[in-house]
């Protein structure tokens, strides 16, 4: 095991995953200094032709992913901030996700992009959204929200080996946060949830830069003998229905925390998932915490207005004890 | 190779001649054919045919190599037959079955056949450019002279990543070809309405190398073709190829029933062009240089017995298996 901060493992699964396989390649607006940390150090290490500045042209950058995938590379782009996905949507959406259906098996896509996302920094609507739930409903596009080191590096090792696009969602102010990682080969499979803390009142499924809130708000119920179960599902996209069902058939209550707007978030398609599949399970209505459906404000009481925090996951944990299947409420 | 920016300038010999009106006449007999499938009903999707453009595909692809790669249109059969796509295989996709070269997921707008390395008909407009690129940028890194072409219109030549892929192709000096077929329509809008400037200036303030030739005069386009894919290959960079020409049927085929009263041309205009198809004045070239009516027949019946086999193989195709979708999605998931 070795002590590493979030941003530090990244660096280091683009490092190992370079060395191993020269076709993969690094490029996007500022990798070569990397104003976020994660790429630092990977042009001087690797040279321009796997590491390379590009000019600002998201939609040109998304398209020369698949034109690069398609002769025998497997690019990794980054797009810096995840709002900048929608400037370079026409081929995640419409090339990316479907060229390899479309072209009956033919097309390789072995594409991993980058994007930091999430709020909390004022940073203001265009630079703070969540994009998840606009990705996961393309289907071909795997979708990776670590929250911890050890998954980052796990999870973007898989994906840049991995043979389809898969977009690796970083949580955007946790790069500092430290976790012990394991030597060597680290790699972290999809569609494997991550049972955080274990607990036999509530579920409590938090995603990407939600598992810390919901992590400290379990440390806070315990004090008042609420044992809250938290699993990061670590990938939205495969998403691994059974840990989550499993936890639910033992607590019997589930909360989904997700920095996601409600509507048609993340935590709408896992809400409606387990009552499709676990509605017996359920002592009482499924909880969504999630973020307002606004624009994320600049001024930081206002953007803290509308987004998940400790004390709205608390209140939604206590909720769903109070609350009893068939009573009124 | 047998291109090379060193290589003299020089025109094509009879049996290259010979060899692009074979090109060109199974393009426009595939396309006829498949004019007269759609009307049978036996195309279930859209059908956007080349007609009138044939001298492009054939012209700039007579240089490239199976490794070589190109991207294209929505109006792709001819880049697809042109790059040495198995017409069969086209056939059956365009009509639905599990023998198509797409096994039915993709159908007339989006044939590829990686394998020759043509990376797809695309239904977004201008969406090959950015592939092109990236596909150029690959290229370019293997080092081993292979060049990308794209072929997009002049309706995509609007679009705002023809800017920022002339950009890219040119401060890295990828080995990329950008064919721009001006067949004067961006869908059912003349595109003179809808454009400003000369969509040629757009590449020359990049400082990329144009030409613009008759689109509808194959020797011209096969001459600056080759001008500019050796130029890629010898490390030189992008080039931009302008091709005037003119599409002879509609945007799409049963436009008129779409269109209701509404008309974008009139049938005079289609008639002058008709007076400058691209293989009639092939055929005028070839006789003029002392080529047989007998030769060009063999050609044409080779042709024909070519499209007969594809069209019948097509109809007797089995239909597209209705759950390969699911396992297609996601490569490993079919193993």
């Amino acid at each position: 095991m070795v002590r590493r901060r979030l941003i530090e493992a990244i660096n280091d699964a683009l490092v190992e995953e370079m060395a191993r396989d020269p076709k993969v390649v690094v490029y996007g607006e500022d990798v070569e200094l990397s104003i976020l940390g994660d790429v630092r150090g990977l042009h001087a290490q690797f040279g321009p032709n796997r590491v390379r500045n590009t000019p600002i042209c998201e939609a040109t950058l998304t398209g020369m992913a698949v034109g690069l995938a398609a002769a025998g590379y497997r690019p990794v782009l980054h797009m810096m901030f995840a709002n900048f996905l929608f400037t370079g949507m026409d081929a995640i959406a419409n090339q990316m996700a479907k060229l390899r259906l479309m072209t009956g098996g033919q097309m390789e896509l072995p594409i991993t992009v980058i994007a930091s996302y999430g709020a909390g920094r004022s940073s203001a609507a265009q630079h703070s959204d969540t994009p998840y739930p606009v990705l996961m409903n393309l289907g071909g596009i795997k979708v990776l929200t670590p929250s911890r080191a050890a998954d980052a590096k796990g999870l973007l090792k898989t994906a840049i080996r991995d043979r389809n696009p898969c977009i690796f969602l970083e949580p955007s102010g946790r790069g500092g946060d430290f976790d012990e990682v394991p030597d060597g080969d680290h790699l972290v499979p999809f569609g494997n949830a991550s049972v955080l803390r274990e607990g036999g009142d509530v579920t409590v499924v938090a995603i990407g830069r939600m598992v810390k809130l919901a992590l400290k708000s379990a440390e806070a119920l315990a004090g008042d003998a609420i044992n809250v179960e938290i699993i990061d599902p670590r990938t939205l996209v495969p998403f691994d229905t059974e840990t989550v069902l499993s936890s639910v058939a033992k607590t019997g209550r589930l909360v989904i925390v997700d920095e996601a707007r409600e509507c048609c978030s993340a935590a709408s398609q896992i809400a409606a998932v387990v009552a499709e599949h676990g509605f017996d399970l359920l002592a009482a209505p499924i909880r969504r915490v999630t973020t307002a459906n606004v624009a994320i404000p600049y001024a930081p009481n206002a953007e803290a207005q509308v987004l998940p925090d400790e004390t709205r996951i608390e209140a939604a944990v206590r909720d769903v004890l109070a609350a009893r299947r068939g009573a009124a409420t | 190779m047998t291109d090379d920016a060193a290589q003299p300038v020089r025109e094509p010999q009879t049996d290259e001649l010979l060899r692009l009106y074979e090109q060109m006449q199974l393009i426009r007999r595939s396309e006829e054919r498949l004019a007269a499938g759609y009307a049978a009903g036996k195309v279930p999707g859209a059908l956007h045919l080349y007609i009138g453009q044939e001298a492009v595909a054939v012209g700039v692809c007579a240089h490239l190599d199976d490794r070589d790669y190109v991207t294209s249109t929505h109006r792709g059969h001819g880049h697809y037959l042109a790059k040495g796509g198995d017409v069969a295989a086209m056939f059956a996709e365009i009509w639905g079955k599990r023998e198509g070269i797409c096994r039915g997921m993709g159908g007339s707008m989006h044939v590829a056949d990686l394998s020759k390395g043509m990376l797809g008909a695309n239904g977004v407009v201008g969406a090959g450019l950015a592939i092109a690129t990236g596909a150029a940028l690959g290229a370019q890194l293997d080092g081993d002279r292979k060049v990308a072409v794209c072929f997009f219109g002049d309706g995509a030549a609007n679009q705002g990543v023809l800017m920022e892929t002339l950009n890219v192709a040119a401060i890295w000096a990828l080995p990329m070809i950008f064919v721009c077929e001006n067949n004067t329509f961006s869908e059912f809008t003349p595109s003179r309405e809808i454009t400003a400037g000369r969509i040629a200036d757009r590449a020359r303030a990049f400082d990329v190398p144009t030409h613009e030739v008759d689109g509808n005069d194959v020797v011209a386009v096969w001459r600056s073709a080759r001008e500019s894919i050796g130029h890629a290959r010898a490390g030189g960079g992008p080039s931009f190829l302008m091709a005037d020409t003119y599409r002879i049927h509609g945007h799409m085929e049963r436009e008129l029933f779409i269109l209701g009263e509404g008309r974008y041309r009139d049938d005079d205009e289609i008639a002058e062009w008709r007076a400058k198809d691209p293989l009639d004045r092939l055929v005028g070239q070839l006789v003029a240089q002392g080529v047989a009516d007998e030769a060009l027949e063999e050609l044409d019946a080779r042709v024909v017995g070519l499209l007969d086999a594809a069209e019948a193989a097509a109809d007797a195709g089995e239909a597209a298996d209705p759950t390969l979708a699911e396992r297609l999605m996601f490569a490993g998931a079919e193993e």
